[in-house]
């Protein structure tokens, strides 16, 4: 495994860097303009943008949106802004990444570690449950949450969370520790290691990498979620998405595209975060253990 | 697999015992969650605090409720339906053929005289049987007109009296360089100026043939293609960039005087009192020329689930009283845009625009010509709604001719049912 | 080495051995067991549910195949697997082609590499309910791209495709490779990277080309890579939901229809779920078509080891 900085030993022309530079630069133009367009608009007064060109840089800059979408905008009854709906999702996306990396990592373990007859087959069904659309799952899901008592509360939707980060979870950690040398697991268990022994002391410790792209991708997902938050998480565990949505979608109401804006940027600022300090390990993360057999 | 169809199977029946609310509270399921309709709703909420009752706030918007229905099929799957659920026409219905799930507020509607003072159109929804078991909270009509006046004033365009006239004003912008009829592409606003469509080529005794008792012949006759040539008439004097386009952008063209004409439910005058303009002075609202006389409406109203607390239906019982209580009805229906669902309620808070709906509503009521808007699911039930959407929307964007589209509503109508 | 036989090696016949034994199996059945209950227990439910005649709430009415019948009746399902097909398609190859392309390029020692990285990225830690607006606007000719570029005075400049029934489709498909493009790319970075440089060096003192360096060795060691992608990718393409609803809201008419949001229309705004069911079953037999292969190639891999 070499180290992720280090790049290829190709040697290009002037003219090629020259017509390399240009279509990085051009694409990461492309990349950048709806968020360009969020934030410039979302500094603007309303009337510059209802009035105006809406590419425009504004006129006169105001914080005010950012401001109002934050914690004084109306969503619902209550003028809160999205303010106490930021802590609604961070008690759901921390222990519902946390419990799914475990289980995957756990799950990745016993699947190459720890293989028994039929281990193959289970592997199979845990991969096929990353693609069911979650529309269907909605009615039979509800029915049961209702059954176990969970039906509108966090500990329902960290459920669903869970239980449908399964399936990549164990993706990842189970093609992470293939490569893993058995050999090492084997010496330890001669040394009279058991099964968690071996894995709290030689498998977490090199899990690092892995970790981190499996926390990216389910903190995300789990983050950006909107159709489970809506219909299990209930009164007072109402996520940042669906406060996101109610302040933007509402159908008969005055928008106001500025706050609209800065409440997205608000609402997706966390991933953002995540993505923009994580990335570097990203790569190195995936260079470990996803994209190779 | 047999197990688990046992266990929903019961899921339906379970709803019967569903009240989750606890004492003194409710709980409301609603879409009305931004902006100036969200802090209308706070004059309810502020109303039963003072009573003692806490107001559980359960906002879910998106696709003029489409969202809040999701999850309110979720929440009563699990077992656990809300006080109240903000709910559209044949929603309603669908709901109490649900088995006996729904709150019985007969006490509350003889106490306040609901029987007397709500339109009977209305009493249709709220009162499915022999019992009221939602309370309305508003009435919106769709068949309005929204005109920038210093367009017309500019152009010589008086206020239009027949669709022929209205024709003649809506070419006599376009000629002027002006976006003559402002719309955005999305089915529910085609079907919005569909409503009025029907009730100008054939008048109210053939939209409810149509429309509302879905008579095969109706939907196929000749009068049916006069509508869908009326929607083609319309279809020219819409800008090219309209599809998709949100109903609020197209108001805002209105305002900003970049079109002239809008066709729109009375939720609109919002957009234009909040950007400063006043009615009469900067706008002019009136009927949809051709279908004077006549009110398409779709209500609001909170249906009530049965709760098995005593208390919870006290709470409940409150809240039913409240909303129907005339100083609600006035300090919500005059920020919404709407008007009163009862038609005893005086009129002097309302603008011009407000009480002409007002006498309008009382009006058609009492001439028998207020009638359920197809458009906003009080004609008939989703399924035909939609199916009626993909014809008109797909009419609209020239995928069919008048006489083709006639035929396929006839298809659609039958395919739904 | 046979890996099956491993933990009966060791087991030794007190308890302690044969807790050893059958706890791998136990700290695995809570997941198979989710598993089992919440997606093939639910799938079962719905292939049930398509034979029946549910509206509003499941009901159990069996109606046979009336359903599925209804279902191949209506042509807004044709046009929402035909969508699916091009959207899939298309937005799979160019994602994976841009995402290459990126990955090659960031890879010749780029100054700017972690900057670019991360811009290059951050779309996919965004869903379409923050982005929708902004893309409905730059879309839209009225107020975005077309008209920016007649403002700085390229006239003739069209680019009206989200109004246009015919080319909707393909919007849908530049804001997806917009947001998932960037995490290809990071995923063909990671397999660049992990090829041996020396390779590559012999490969340029035999006089091989930059091209044919990449054709014929750089690009099939990426294989792994390739996989795990279109794996992302297709289950991406498969969920779109969020993006058209944002974007077009399946509009003009019904023309970006994709099974996903026609399967949510049919089971909770048109009330027939017994249709949105049926057509729940279809797609997952089609995911199924295109990903039990995969599936079993995976689980075959890494045996050997």
């Amino acid at each position: 495994m070499s180290v992720a900085t280090q790049s290829t030993a190709v040697r290009t022309g002037r003219a090629g860097r020259a017509l390399i530079v240009t279509v990085l630069i051009f694409f990461a133009l492309f990349y950048l303009l709806p968020l360009g367009v969020m934030v410039i608009n979302s500094l603007k007064p309303l009337p510059e943008i209802t009035g105006g060109n809406m590419m425009a840089l504004p006129q006169e800059p105001t914080l005010e949106p950012w401001r109002s979408a934050w914690s004084t905008a109306q969503i619902g009854v209550q003028a809160t802004g999205l303010k106490p709906y930021f802590l609604n999702s961070i008690l759901m996306v921390v222990p519902a990444v946390a419990i799914s990396t475990m289980l995957g990592a756990l799950n990745g373990y016993v699947l190459t570690k720890w293989r028994f007859p039929g281990h193959r087959w289970v592997f199979g069904l845990l991969l096929f449950s990353c693609f069911i659309p979650f529309q269907i799952v909605l009615i039979p899901m509800a029915r049961l949450l209702g059954l176990m008592g969970l039906a509108g509360s966090l500990p329902g939707l960290i459920l669903v969370h869970v239980v449908y980060g399964i399936g990549f979870s164990t993706l990842y950690f189970r093609n992470y520790y293939a490569a893993f040398p058995t050999e090492l697991v084997r010496a330890a268990m001669i040394d009279g290691a058991g099964f968690f022994r071996i894995f709290w002391r030689i498998m977490l410790p090199v899990s690092g990498p892995i970790a981190v792209v499996c926390i990216i991708w389910q903190f995300t997902n789990i983050w950006n979620d909107f159709l489970f938050g809506v219909s299990f998480a209930g009164l007072d565990a109402m996520p940042m998405t669906v406060a996101l949505n109610n302040l933007v979608q509402s159908s008969t109401g005055v928008r106001e595209y500025n706050v609209h804006f800065a409440a997205a940027i608000l609402a997706a600022l966390p991933t953002l975060i995540v993505y923009i300090v994580a990335g570097r390990y990203f790569v190195r993360g995936l260079m470990a253990g996803s994209v190779k057999g | 697999m047999r197990v688990l169809n046992r266990l929903m199977m019961s899921a339906a029946v379970a709803v019967a015992s569903a009240g989750a609310a606890s004492a003194a509270e409710v709980e409301v399921l609603h879409w009305w969650t931004a902006g100036g309709e969200a802090a209308a709703l706070n004059v309810l909420k502020q109303d039963l605090e003072g009573q003692g009752i806490t107001w559980r706030d359960m906002p879910v918007a998106g696709g003029g409720g489409e969202a809040a229905m999701t999850a309110l099929r979720a929440r009563v799957t699990a077992g656990d339906a809300p006080t109240a659920v903000q709910v559209l026409g044949f929603d309603l219905l669908d709901w109490t053929e649900q088995g006996d799930v729904l709150a019985n507020l007969d006490e509350v509607a003889t106490a306040g005289n609901w029987d007397a003072v709500i339109p009977a159109a209305l009493q249709r929804f709220s009162k499915p049987g022999d019992h009221w078991v939602a309370a309305p909270v508003n009435v919106h009509s769709t068949n309005w007109v929204w005109a920038n006046k210093a367009v017309l004033d500019e152009l010589g365009i008086a206020q239009p009296t027949t669709w022929d006239e209205f024709i003649a004003a809506l070419q006599k912008a376009k000629d002027a360089g002006k976006v003559a009829l402002a719309h955005g592409g999305q089915p529910w606003q085609e079907a919005t100026i569909f409503d009025s469509a029907v009730l100008a080529s054939g008048g109210p005794e053939f939209y409810q043939k149509s429309m509302i008792d879905l008579d095969p012949e109706a939907l196929g006759s000749d009068q049916m293609v006069a509508a869908f040539d009326k929607m083609e008439q319309l279809r020219g004097f819409v800008d090219d960039n309209f599809s998709g386009r949100d109903w609020n952008l197209a108001s805002a063209m209105v305002i900003n005087g970049e079109a002239a004409f809008q066709i729109m439910g009375d939720w609109a005058k919002g957009e234009f009192l909040n950007a400063g303009k006043k009615p009469g002075t900067d706008f002019l609202c009136f009927r949809v020329p051709g279908t004077e006389g006549t009110v398409t409406f779709n209500s609001d109203q909170f249906m009530m689930f049965r709760q098995d607390d005593p208390e919870a239906t006290k709470a409940q019982m409150a809240m039913a009283a409240a909303i129907e209580s005339p100083e609600f009805q006035v300090a919500f229906n005059t920020v919404k845009g709407s008007v009163p669902a009862r038609t005893d309620v005086p009129d002097t808070e309302f603008d011009d625009c407000g009480k002409k709906g007002m006498a309008d509503l009382k009006a058609a009521s009492e001439a028998g010509t207020l009638l359920g808007s197809m458009g906003h699911g009080h004609a008939n039930p989703a399924a035909v709604k939609n199916a009626m959407y993909d014809v008109i929307t797909a009419h609209f964007n020239g995928e069919y001719d008048s006489r083709q589209a006639a035929e396929e509503l006839v298809n659609a109508v039958e395919g739904a049912q | 080495m046979s890996a099956e036989a491993m933990p009966a090696a060791t087991s030794r016949a007190d308890l302690r051995g044969r807790l050893q034994d059958w706890l791998p199996r136990l700290v695995l059945s809570p997941s198979v067991a989710a598993m089992l209950v919440f997606v093939y227990g639910f799938i079962a439910y719905t292939i049930y549910l398509s034979f029946t005649g549910s509206k509003m709430l499941p009901s159990y009415d069996w109606v046979g195949f009336d359903n599925y019948r209804r279902l191949f009746g209506l042509s807004a399902w044709t046009t929402a697997l035909v969508n699916l097909g091009i959207f899939a398609s298309l937005y799979i190859l160019i994602s994976v082609a841009i995402g290459l392309m990126l990955a090659i390029f960031l890879d010749q020692k780029i100054r700017a590499e972690g900057g670019l990285r991360a811009i290059y990225l951050y779309p996919m830690a965004l869903s379409f309910i923050v982005t929708g607006t902004a893309w409905k606007w730059l879309l839209d000719p009225g107020i975005g791209i077309e008209n920016t570029m007649h403002l700085w005075g390229w006239e003739s400049f069209r680019f009206d495709w989200i109004k246009d029934r015919d080319m909707a489709i393909y919007t849908l498909v530049i804001a997806a490779v917009w947001q998932s493009s960037g995490f290809v790319m990071a995923m063909f970075l990671a397999g660049l990277r992990g090829i041996d440089n020396e390779i590559l060096k012999a490969a340029q003192i035999d006089g091989a080309s930059n091209l044919s360096l990449y054709r014929r060795i750089v690009i099939p060691m990426l294989r792994p890579a390739f996989l795990s992608a279109f794996v992302i990718l297709a289950h991406l393409a498969i969920k779109s939901y969020d993006l058209v609803i944002a974007l077009t809201g399946g509009g003009p008419g019904r023309a970006t229809e994709l099974p996903a949001t026609f399967m949510y229309s049919y089971t909770f705004t048109r009330n027939q779920m017994g249709v949105g069911a049926a057509s729940a079953v279809i797609m997952l037999m089609g995911v199924a078509s295109v990903i039990v292969p995969y599936i079993y190639a995976e689980m075959r891999q890494g045996d050997d080891r």
